[in-house]
């Protein structure tokens, strides 16, 4: 049996940049030079680290159906990331995981209408769960799919010309399509598209509450947003979100990423919003 | 003793009741005798669960840095200080780490701490006097100590004698135990710096155990340079430790060093004169240097 | 059951540590922690406790898990390999043995995920678990359904009067017995060891912290939100001074950093002991969930008697070994917060 602390090694092959804070990068195995280090569902975690700087934990934001290769779009705010975004391609990185649980794609939510909301780099979880259901073999799975994105400006979307020229379109690797509404914190020139925070935003739109909302952002954000979607009468029990807290071993065993008597890397990162009344307020 | 406690008991009640104070630190009795925990009295009623005895361990100074910062009005914070703890207050108040205004400070007798075996502990059997520094007030101040002093520096003495292998394996064996648990530093008075460079992740020092075997020592020794010329010599540090290492001979020898090149120097007990270490005049004595013009030799 | 002479059990202790590493309660500093025998070692069997738990001969404080190499943009990995070598623990209190199948939960739970350095100490490690004949004013196991007098482990030990008697409980202990039978004699009857059980257990109960399982059962009333959000815990808290020594020297705390080390030549991955008192422990580059003591201390609390129980089928993670009550620097400790927040005064 192989330690699960010991990684596995992978290759950079293109890295991205998204935003002036945020870089996709994509990964495949280091020994064969192609291929997903190792399978995951969405919304799972994988441990990135760089021997001598640090190890961290990071939302896979490709879709599982895409076995070639993973990608990461990863925002620069520590000493890791910002390592990460010197780095050029061809650049090994050590990897382990997958890790935690991930959105229900194969239960709560088939068949179900889906209202993806992020905000910022909060679309990284939710970019994997949108192409797994856009997916060709999966779409026939589920109802419509809405998909609103707000960042602070233009310039801080994430995946624009993916979610611009994919997305709405039904083009690229699946041809699912999906109603997508953007907005950004304050006018800038040069942009057509809604202008205010992520929870107005929501309410403005009044969707139909018999959707499933699959929501991921900044905790500010997730508060607001599920204020006003109680609001908008949707049941908790119907919203799922993803938490972030620091994590070491990934494994539920280090200690430091519980809520409760939940460790977000092995129990979460997706909670479903009703359970939330049931764990402390200490995230 | 016992009276001391009733008299602390008594002056505590006066300034709740009178609204002087919005509190009062002091210790809260436990289970057994080696079980006192420090506490923030807020009312007259809850004074009954107040401790002091020859058990009472902790000291209560440098709990003032968070309390007397709080708001509460404009009032002051009372506080007991054992002798020892005077300096702990002394050099909080030199470092302005305290607010003199919002501190009733009530210095209180002490007859020799105890360890749960029952033995007088090493910081008392080098005690300093029953001398009080910058309290407002003294509870028992007539107090004497009543037991046989060991010489404070013959531990100091004792490892300076050995031969540099010998003392660097005595030290190597002692810090060996060493848990990283940060006790010492945790209650040390002098330690209270906002971040500490070990708490640091960005100091690439930080760390919580050893990654080589060398690291536990790097840690206690640039402890005890910090807090040279600023350690009060209370002790503490030693009591603290789960693993019994002889932290205060660290200390010691840097107080006893200081000692005989400034002269001697007590920190915390005067809040005008300059810390030797952090000061300077152009007679100070220059440990090490070698004087071209006396052959070479060290000088100092 | 078989029988050794006090006076002889040097002997006792040759033999076993014929079979592997022999790890005894050894006097250092004065302190005990269980350290290699070897002839002349100052073996402590009448204190209660090692001044240290027995976790770290199982988990140890730093431990390497990989060793890595970065050469231009490629990195190789070397990982360290799994403990294998057989050893054995004799003196480990029931407590601490409770200690070890609490933290087995932790690390061997997950058949997807678990931890080959701790397993691989637990297949080869021997327990030869030595009963308690007169508790500490600082033990509470009772409150835990810990028997003192009856520890588990591979074998059971009890010392009565110059004597000490030895029990297999398991098959790893039955192969212990044949390895040092030669040097031991048969003790028919359990008289002698009934006695010394009942006075131990006598002894508990007439310890300080003996109603500590009425306050238990108390806390245990509440739900966890209500316990969480007591008001209690900021004067609970107000003395903590943020040091790590309660879980350090807990025969339960697994939390566990995992550190890099540039040797220079290469990095070493390393785990050590971490804790929940410190103030990084949940830091991250976006903030602190835990942002002052109050919420570390309380974390450590609600996990050992509310979060842990109810992951793992009731079990707590606290054997009331006493010794965060006897080594805290301002004896804030486990037994107050109980009382505290179940609704009982010290004292």
């Amino acid at each position: 049996m192989a330690n699960p602390l010991v990684p596995d090694i992978g290759l950079v092959t293109a890295i991205r940049r998204d935003t002036p804070d945020v870089k996709t990068f994509r990964v495949v195995r280091a020994d064969t030079g192609a291929g997903v280090c190792f399978p995951h569902m969405p919304g799972q975690c994988a441990m990135l680290s760089i021997p001598g700087v640090g190890e961290a934990m990071f939302s896979i934001t490709s879709s599982p159906t895409n076995t070639e290769y993973m990608e990461f779009s990863i925002k620069k705010c520590g000493c890791l990331t910002e390592w990460l975004h010197e780095m050029e391609e061809g650049q090994e990185v050590a990897i382990r995981g997958p890790y935690g649980n991930h959105f229900p794609v194969e239960a709560d939510m088939l068949g179900k209408d889906l209202l993806f909301i992020a905000g910022g780099i909060g679309l990284a979880p939710l970019r994997s769960v949108i192409n797994y259901v856009r997916h060709d073999d999966n779409r026939a799975k589920y109802g419509s799919i809405d998909i609103v994105y707000g960042a602070r400006s233009k310039d801080d979307l994430v995946d624009i010309d993916e979610i611009k020229n994919e997305w709405s379109s039904g083009s690229g690797s699946s041809s699912g399509t999906a109603t997508v509404h953007l907005t950004i914190d304050r006018a800038q020139e040069g942009w057509d598209g809604d202008v205010g925070f992520v929870p107005d935003y929501v309410k403005k739109l009044n969707f139909d509450t018999s959707k499933t909302v699959l929501m991921c952002g900044p905790p500010i954000m997730i508060k607001f947003v599920l204020a006003a979607l109680n609001g908008l009468g949707f049941d908790k029990s119907r919203i799922y979100t993803t938490f972030e807290m620091r994590m070491k071993c990934g494994i539920g065993k280090c200690g430091r990423c519980n809520i409760g008597s939940r460790y977000v890397c092995k129990d979460g990162p997706v909670f479903r919003c009703d359970e939330m009344d049931s764990m402390p307020d200490e995230y | 003793m016992q009276n001391v406690r009733e008299l602390m008991i008594k002056k505590a009640g006066e300034m709740l009741s009178s609204g002087e104070v919005y509190g009062v630190l002091a210790w809260e009795r436990g289970d057994f005798a080696c079980d006192q925990t420090p506490a923030l009295f807020t009312s007259p009623e809850s004074l009954s669960r107040l401790a002091y005895d020859e058990f009472t361990a902790p000291m209560l100074s440098k709990y003032l840095i968070n309390e007397a910062k709080k708001p509460n009005e404009g009032k002051k914070v009372m506080v007991f200080l054992k002798p020892c703890d005077t300096y702990n207050f002394g050099h909080l108040l030199s470092e302005h780490k305290v607010e003199r205004d919002r501190v009733y400070a009530v210095g209180v007798a002490c007859s020799g701490i105890f360890s749960r075996e029952k033995t007088l502990l090493e910081k008392c059997l080098a005690c300093k006097g029953m001398e009080f520094h910058h309290c407002d007030e003294v509870i028992g101040g007539e107090g004497k100590i009543t037991w046989d002093k060991l010489d404070r520096f013959a531990g100091v003495e004792m490892i300076e004698s050995m031969t540099p292998s010998e003392r660097f394996e005595f030290w190597r064996g002692e810090l060996s135990r060493c848990i990283r648990c940060n006790a010492c530093r945790n209650v040390c008075p002098v330690c209270s710096c906002v971040k500490c460079v070990f708490d640091n992740p960005g100091s690439g020092v930080m760390s919580k155990s050893n990654a080589d075997e060398f690291e536990e020592n790097m840690f206690h020794i640039i402890r005890a340079f910090h807090v040279a010329g600023r350690c009060t010599d209370c002790g503490e540090c030693s009591r603290v430790c789960p693993r019994n290492i002889p932290l205060h001979l660290l200390n010691r020898k840097f107080i006893k060093d200081v000692n005989a090149l400034f002269g001697p120097y007590q920190a915390g007990a005067s809040l005008d004169d300059a810390s030797p270490l952090t000061s300077y005049s152009v007679n100070d004595p220059e440990p090490g240097y070698k004087d071209k013009a006396k052959g070479g030799e060290r000088v100092a | 059951m078989l029988k050794i002479l006090m006076s002889d059990i040097g002997r006792l202790f040759e033999r076993l540590s014929s079979v592997g590493t022999l790890y005894l309660p050894i006097e250092g500093g004065g302190q005990t922690a269980f350290a290699p025998w070897r002839a002349g070692a100052d073996v402590q069997l009448d204190r209660v406790n090692t001044d240290l738990s027995v976790k770290g001969l199982f988990f140890p404080q730093t431990e390497d898990i990989a060793f890595f190499k970065r050469e231009g943009k490629k990195i190789s990995v070397l990982p360290s390999s799994d403990p294998d070598e057989p050893f054995a623990v004799f003196g480990v209190r029931a407590c601490d043995v409770r200690g070890l199948e609490v933290l087995d939960k932790v690390f061997l739970d997950d058949p997807a995920h678990m931890d080959t350095f701790y397993k691989g100490r637990r297949e080869n490690g021997a327990l030869i678990a030595l009963a308690c004949s007169s508790p500490a004013e600082t033990c509470f196991c009772g409150a835990f359904g810990v028997d003192l007098a009856e520890p588990s482990g591979d074998v059971a030990a009890w010392i009565v009067d110059n004597t000490l008697y030895w029990e297999a409980k398991t098959q790893r202990g039955e192969r212990l017995t044949e390895a040092v039978r030669p040097v031991m004699a048969e003790q028919s009857g359990t008289s002698a060891v009934d006695a010394s059980k009942k006075a131990a257990r006598d002894a508990l109960a007439a310890a300080p912290l003996a109603s500590l399982k009425d306050s238990l059962s108390a806390w245990g009333a509440n739900d966890m939100l209500t316990l969480f959000s007591s008001p209690l815990w900021a004067n609970l808290s107000m003395s903590c001074v943020g040091c790590g020594t309660c879980t350090y020297v807990c025969p339960t705390c697994q939390c566990y950093d995992v550190q890099d080390f540039d040797t220079g030549h290469g990095v070493t991955r390393f785990r050590c002991w971490d804790s929940c008192m410190y103030s990084d422990f949940t830091l991250m580059a976006s903030g602190n969930p835990r942002k002052t003591q109050l919420e570390r201390f309380r974390q450590r609390f609600m996990h050992k008697l509310v979060y842990f129980p109810e992951k793992y089928g009731g079990m707590f993670s606290c054997t009331g070994c006493g010794r965060c009550l006897s080594k805290c620097p301002v004896s804030m400790n486990i037994a107050k917060v109980i009382k505290a927040v179940g609704g009982v005064e010290n004292g």
